[in-house]
């Protein structure tokens, strides 16, 4: 009490002085003050320094080497995570099914960015009828629970499509199918966010402006709504990929998903139910590093959340 | 009210059906039926097309829709791949409560095939769901009263875990250590898999005995996002004016609570639950697979694998119709709990 009574108002010490921030780098403040996604993202990266940093120590063909003569061996020094049912060392193919389950989620999450902001945008821009299809088509597709639908369509697509080559390694076909048929069951929740966000954007002063200068539609959508809508979409999106690794892993576990001798965390926990007393490795550690990423990842969208929150930005600092 | 219900029920129709429209076209395409049903021996080619003409499925799929939807008694089918349609239908479609017969089991109603397993699903989700209820509300409303606090944090970082965890590895977690390690250590130890043992019997004691870690491994994963979301609710709500105005006139902290906060706050899990009733459906596949369960999941997975179109799409079309009806209840039990909202 003594101290600010003495000391002159007007006369504020540099430390305290505000500083002009840019929105991103509040976003960026606000976002290394929650703790618990900066955890999350320190070991999301370590993961992925995981996966594919273990290219290093394993070539791919050891990875899918079986050898039943030493089929479901516990954890060794030779085998840290033990072997499978063939007897594929479980360590290096927790390595690269982690670049496949952490690719699914990734690349699951661009086709449902993709659908889902282009419905949205579509329906809450041009309204009426458009709108009104659209939406019904979408609460249809909400209304199926996602795993449903996901097993009827890696039925229906299932090994229909060859084995594909990348970056000069091969591909199961089934890649390729669980990636497409994530995105397009789970873009609904996007498209619903996108459009909401449209709906009141596209009476705001900017756009009657850009329409009078004379933008096209498409210029209007892409280059003025859009990027004032991106915040609840790189949210959705962060979140979003940690649901379809899960989806890869629900799908796989059940059989219907990637198919061997590619692995994903997911597959390798397939049929493991049935070791559940003698061979506990077989899932304990492909289950383990699926929840250490869903768990990183739900912490960093989190983060994102809180910190994207434009309500937040008069708190910030 | 009442208005409004029906409105709701009619904009139902055209959603279920363009619901079972995509279903129906993408189950028509995943695979073929008739390979498996000649047992071991391959089918014959004439063998197929006899089998084929007489299930229908070398018609065109609009018209194998149109049978499903509205059956085909009232036209006559070509059975003896003359070209000429001679034998009346006996089909009646879904919309006359037909669900057709399946495909796999022969001959055997569809209907009765799902009616027999559809118990057993149930068993496990309506105990399931009130278990997480309660456990939910209970540990949402002593953290959100003790917000910050240790106990607080401790209960956020668990169901932050909880809530990110496949309901696969908690199973398989759960089954380790209280079927597979209590055993070893010699105690009382809980059955993994079945719904009973064969040994003893299908009795209630077996069954309920059994059903310990399923419904265990449920409540996890689905207490988790519940109890995070209570938790904010109560804090919400205890930040309201009417809570202040309740503390000021002097009410005591437990009456506070009681009577203003936790009614208001429990009020938009009903909200959460409606719409939870797909996502338990569709964990239900998967907690029936590892526990062996024999429940209406299972039997999706089954017989989605040997393209049984009658039973999946019975299936498929009974969770839509529960889904859009535990919708409407929803909406219709929150306008009836919360005075502000009124639909007309």
């Amino acid at each position: 009490m003594q101290a600010t009574a003495d000391s002159n108002i007007l006369d504020i010490p540099e430390e305290i002085k505000a500083k002009v921030l840019t929105p991103r780098q509040l976003v960026w403040r606000r976002f290394l003050r929650h703790k618990m996604a900066v955890i999350g993202a320190i070991t999301l990266i370590l993961l992925i320094l995981y996966s594919f940093g273990g290219v290093l120590f394993f070539t791919e063909e050891y990875a899918n080497y079986t050898d039943t003569g030493i089929r479901l061996s516990p954890p060794s020094w030779e085998h840290p995570f033990g072997t499978d049912t063939v007897g594929r060392d479980i360590l290096a193919r927790t390595i690269y099914g982690g670049q496949i389950s952490l690719m699914i989620g990734l690349l699951a999450v661009v086709v449902q960015v993709v659908v889902g902001v282009l419905i949205g945008a579509i329906a809450g821009y041009y309204g009426g009828t458009i709108d009104g299809l659209l939406m019904r088509f979408t609460e249809a597709m909400f209304n199926i629970p996602q795993l449903f639908l996901l097993l009827v369509m890696a039925k229906f697509f299932g090994s229909k499509i060859n084995t594909v080559e990348l970056f000069g390694r091969e591909f199961s076909g089934s890649v390729i199918v669980i990636i497409v048929i994530i995105g397009v069951t789970s873009w609904m929740y996007l498209a619903r966010i996108v459009r909401a966000n449209f709906l009141s954007l596209k009476e705001r002063e900017f756009v009657l402006a850009a329409h009078t200068t004379g933008s096209s539609n498409v210029s209007i959508i892409f280059q003025h709504i859009l990027p004032n809508s991106i915040a609840p979409i790189v949210v959705s999106a962060t979140l979003g990929v940690a649901g379809a690794i899960i989806a890869e892993a629900y799908i796989s576990f059940l059989g219907l998903g990637v198919q061997p001798p590619t692995a994903t965390w997911g597959n390798m926990l397939e049929g493991s139910y049935n070791y559940i007393e003698t061979a506990p490795w077989l899932w304990i550690f492909p289950g383990l590093l699926i929840v250490l990423t869903v768990l990183s990842i739900n912490f960093v969208g989190d983060g994102l959340r809180d910190a994207l929150d434009p309500h937040a930005i008069v708190e910030a600092n | 009210m009442s208005r409004y219900i029906i409105r709701r029920l009619l904009q139902a129709i055209p959603l279920l059906f363009i619901i079972s429209v995509i279903l129906f076209v993408l189950m028509m395409n995943t695979g073929d039926p008739l390979a498996t049903m000649g047992g071991r021996r391959a089918t014959r080619p004439e063998d197929r097309e006899r089998l084929a003409r007489q299930l229908g499925l070398d018609q065109p799929i609009y018209k194998q829709y149109f049978y499903w939807l509205v059956g085909n008694d009232w036209t006559l089918i070509d059975m003896d791949g003359d070209g000429v349609p001679e034998t009346p239908g006996i089909r009646k479609g879904i919309l006359r409560g037909d669900f057709g017969n399946s495909l796999v089991s022969r001959g055997k109603p569809a209907s009765e095939i799902i009616m027999e397993r559809l118990p057993n699903t149930l068993m496990l989700m309506i105990p399931a769901e009130i278990i997480v209820i309660i456990v939910s509300l209970a540990v949402g409303i002593y953290s959100a009263l003790r917000q910050y606090s240790l106990a607080d944090n401790v209960i956020t970082a668990a169901s932050f875990i909880g809530y990110s965890m496949p309901i696969f590895f908690i199973a398989l977690l759960s089954m380790y250590i209280f079927g597979v390690k209590f055993k070893s250590w010699g105690l009382p130890y809980l059955p993994t898999v079945g719904m009973f043992d064969p040994k003893v019997g299908k009795t209630p004691a077996q069954v309920i005995w059994h059903m310990i870690l399923p419904i265990f491994a449920m409540t996890v994963i689905t207490a988790a996002g519940y109890s995070r979301y209570v938790r904010s609710q109560m804090l919400e709500v205890m930040g309201e004016d009417y809570v202040r105005t309740a503390r000021a006139k002097g009410l005591p902290q437990q009456l506070v609570i009681r009577g203003h906060v936790l009614k208001n706050a429990a009020l938009p899990l009903v909200t959460i639950i409606g719409l939870d009733v797909p996502l338990l459906l569709a964990g239900a596949v998967v907690t029936e697979t590892i526990f062996a369960w024999p429940g209406m999941g299972r039997l999706f997975i089954d017989h989605l694998s040997r393209s049984d179109t009658p039973v999946v799409m019975g299936i498929l079309m009974l969770i839509a119709i529960a889904v859009v009806i535990s919708q409407l209840v929803t909406d219709v039990l929150y306008a009836w709990l919360d005075p502000r909202i009124r639909y007309t």
